[in-house]
């Protein structure tokens, strides 16, 4: 097994269980003194909701929110967005229950079926297709969502879409491919090693043909988004610190408010569910590497070095707005991102982000196909994500290297439990 | 757009402000390197503003400034004849605020309280000292190459508005191919000079915003608006209303244009800037999305990022001859395959172009802009 990060990867060997069972419990033990020493390196990957999911790199599938969103955000990503290919409601409900079988076992660093990728017979093809059969859990989460499409006349779900999630209007400057965009249904697979990610997206897929197929998927190989204080702010590839106002999982009130569905909301099957947007932001790198550090600084409202806003000392002090410099110029520009984007412009709207890194090969014309997929949690795409991006795409100078190649909008049920599946909620 | 707006707006009218954006160089030492001593507190209430030291040494000045009054306040560095140096708004009683300003020059100024935000405010005086002698900005070269460039500007905005003026005619007396012969033509002088425009936040989506632009419930003006029209929907009943709009913008554009006050710097960026804009609009067909007259467009971008170039020629010269030496062989070379594509006084539509030759002056362009990305450098020092 090759890791692209081998320390990482040792890490986590150590201290988790394979899908094989190689470690025993004397191995979980060990795993232990290795996390207390690992003086903060690592940790913020595998670190759970408690201190024994930290010591297995395991995520709790079950819960009163899926995994996910409030999780600290793992390394890699592999995103599918599919589409139902059948109308018979029963092959849904029923795919819905395997799946979320088969989602329980492998984020507990368990094969997909039993028998798996090599203990089935000889004459049947594998049930596992075996990839991360050496791998531990890795801190995979997999968390779905139903696309508003999915609640057209096909399932008899039509009375059931909630009222925010509206098919996204075209934002000004959008380049939409619709090859990249839409689907009935979501697979955030989420992993601190790629392969687990990629394996569990693969094996649901496999596991849906004849009732789902792939619509678009996309790979993410670096988080652009903490997700919660313990966790340092990642860069995006622009080179800045992206999410340092990021909901994080502490704070209570604004996920509350902002982030998690209730009864109220319209939908009662959504109550601790959330919206999910997905955007493919292409980055023009190229023409990005060229603009003078100053340039680049007035466009995020950052610096590049320490994240602070400009005008302030620390990445966390508060962003203020309202501090103009030589001429009374604003400090933070009118035009710059993180102005646009704030809270205080916005009625209060905050979102919780959850993106990733990617660079899918090139684009033909001698440039990186380069840039940031969104991946963003809120609670009223109309109220929170559409002013925002609304803002963003006509007034932030940012977009001038920026281009929204592909958008989703999904509906993200509460978490399941124990024995239960994804889709009872809606299906209920 | 990227071109010259990164840096504060400057134009002739608040000349004070001219002098304070040379003064602070490139900028890079910013809030991380606090100068001389910790922050100097500023107590500020309805009637009073108690500022904690009355002096500090040039560089950064961070103030500390907590509202103890029950109005909302203000607080101003002010350097002589009320000129801001740095400010801080909306302090809601009970506040504290931050405000890091960098003083570059040791002199007299008056840091300020405004109860309430209006009025002249309570004024303490406040003394800088050390710091670098206030430098002469007046380095002959750099004046020399903005005053070449400011006459390419003068030249081509004046063309602008007369070709402008006859298209918009063509465009009122519904003679359509007439008015599709003059757009691309007309447009040259736009796009030689767009970073100028992109000065002028509302102008340059007014004049130059493409359909994909636009955001909802925005109306659709400008050239592009024209072009649809002339190109694809055929003249609406608006269209004149649109025509006669462009030309009053462009004329705002143009006197507007009088009074821009650009640096060496800006030269350097907006050189750079054209060039960028080549390689996302142009070369990818989205700019003239009705016409595909995009090589008309990259020529006059081309163009403009030459003349930029040329009027800081004599500086880089001095300051980097090897990069002259490389932008000349990669301006010649974009020129060149420009120049291949050529038809009569104009070129050959977008669509006309194949990938393989859309590759190819993407690749030109990359090899063009990674160098001209250095001017900005050279420049500065």
């Amino acid at each position: 097994m090759t890791s692209p990060d081998p320390g990482q990867a040792d890490h986590v060997d150590q201290s988790a269980v394979s899908r094989r069972r190689l470690f025993g419990l004397a191995g979980a033990g060990v795993a232990l003194v290795g996390v207390g020493a690992a003086a903060g390196y690592g940790v913020d990957q595998i670190t759970g909701n408690s201190p024994a999911q930290a010591a297995s790199g395991t995520i709790d599938f079950h819960g009163e929110h899926q995994a996910g969103i409030v999780t600290p955000t793992q390394q890699n990503l592999h995103f599918a967005a599919l589409d139902v290919t059948t109308k018979d409601r029963d092959k849904l409900v029923k795919l819905l229950r395997t799946w979320t079988d088969a989602a329980r076992r492998m984020t507990s660093g368990q094969e997909v079926v039993p028998g798996g990728a090599i203990g089935g017979a000889p004459e049947a093809p594998p049930g596992d297709t075996g990839e991360a059969l050496d791998l531990p859990a890795s801190s995979l989460t997999l968390t779905i969502g139903f696309g508003p499409s999915l609640f057209d006349d096909r399932f008899g779900l039509a009375a059931k879409r909630p009222a925010a999630l509206i098919d996204l209007p075209l934002f000004p400057k959008d380049k939409l491919d619709p090859a990249r965009s839409g689907g009935d249904l979501c697979i955030q697979a989420c992993a601190d090693d790629p392969q687990v990610a990629v394996h569990a997206v693969r094996n649901l897929v496999r596991l849906g043909f004849g009732v789902t197929e792939v619509r678009w998927s996309q790979l993410g190989f670096g988080r652009s988004a903490s997700t919660t204080r313990a966790q340092p702010t990642p860069r995006n590839l622009f080179g800045f610190k992206d999410g340092t106002n990021n909901i994080k999982a502490e704070d209570a009130d604004f996920l509350r408010d902002q982030v998690w569905v209730t009864e109220a909301d319209g939908q009662p099957w959504m109550a601790g569910g959330s919206f999910l947007v997905a955007r493919r932001i292409r980055m023009h790198i190229e023409t990005w590497d060229r603009e003078p550090l100053e340039g680049q600084e007035n466009i995020v409202g950052r610096t590049k070095g320490t994240g602070a806003a400009l005008g302030q000392a620390a990445e966390f002090d508060p962003v203020d707005l309202h501090v103009n410099g030589a001429g009374g110029e604003p400090v933070i520009a009118t035009d710059s991102h993180i102005r646009l984007a704030s809270h205080e412009t916005l009625n209060g709207a905050r979102i919780l982000r959850r993106g990733y890194n990617f660079v899918d090969g090139s684009d033909g014309v001698g440039h990186l196909e380069a840039g940031l997929f969104f991946l963003a949690f809120n609670r009223d795409t109309r109220k929170q994500y559409v002013p925002m991006q609304n803002a963003l795409s006509s007034k932030d100078s940012m977009m001038e290297y920026l281009q929204h190649t592909g958008s989703a909008h999904f509906a993200v049920p509460p978490g399941p439990k124990p024995g239960t599946s994804w889709g009872d909620a809606l299906f209920a | 757009m990227s071109r010259f707006h990164r840096s504060p707006l400057a134009v002739a009218a608040s000349a004070g402000a001219l002098l304070a954006l040379s003064a602070c160089g490139s900028g890079t030492d910013t809030a991380a390197a606090p100068a001389a001593g910790g922050p100097i507190k500023v107590e500020a209430s309805d009637t009073a503003c108690n500022v904690s030291v009355g002096t500090a040494n040039a560089g950064n000045v961070t103030f500390e400034i907590t509202n103890k009054g029950t109005k909302v306040t203000e607080f101003y560095l002010y350097a002589e004849g009320d000129r801001i140096m740095g400010e801080v708004e909306n302090i809601a009683p009970g506040l504290n605020r931050r405000l890091i300003v960098e003083v570059a020059d040791a002199g007299k100024y008056q840091a300020t309280c405004k109860p309430g935000m209006t009025g002249n405010g309570i004024r303490n005086d406040f003394t800088v000292t050390g710091g670098a002698a206030k430098q002469n900005d007046t380095n002959a070269l750099k004046a020399e190459a903005t005053k070449s460039y400011a006459s390419y500007v003068a030249n081509n905005s004046a063309a602008l508005e007369e070709q402008t003026g006859k298209f918009v005619e063509l465009v009122k007396a519904g003679k359509v191919a007439e008015a599709k012969a003059a757009y691309a033509s007309t447009r040259i002088y736009y796009e030689r000079i767009e970073p100028v425009a992109e000065k002028f936040g509302d102008l340059d989506p007014a004049i130059d915003f493409r359909e994909a632009d636009i955001e909802a419930g925005q109306q659709f003006t400008g050239f592009h608006r024209l072009e649809k029209d002339l190109w694809v929907s055929g003249l609406q009943a608006d269209s004149s209303q649109i025509a006669d709009k462009l030309l009053t913008d462009v004329k705002d554009l143009v006197a507007k244009s009088k009074t821009l006050d650009l640096t060496a710097l800006d030269l350097a960026n907006g050189a750079k800037g054209l060039m960028d804009e080549v390689a996302t609009g142009k070369i990818t067909g989205e700019e003239e999305a009705f016409s595909h007259t995009d090589l008309w467009d990259f020529q006059a971008n081309l163009d403009g990022s030459k003349a930029a170039i040329a009027s800081l020629r004599p500086i880089l010269q001095e300051g980097d001859p090897a990069l002259v030496a490389t932008l000349d062989k990669e301006f010649a070379n974009v020129q060149a395959l420009l120049t291949k594509q050529a038809v009569g006084d104009g070129f050959k539509l977008y669509t006309e172009l194949s990938p393989d030759q859309i590759k190819e002056f993407a690749s030109a362009v990359d090899a063009l802009s990674e160098p001209l990305s250095k001017v900005a450098e050279v420049v500065a020092k």
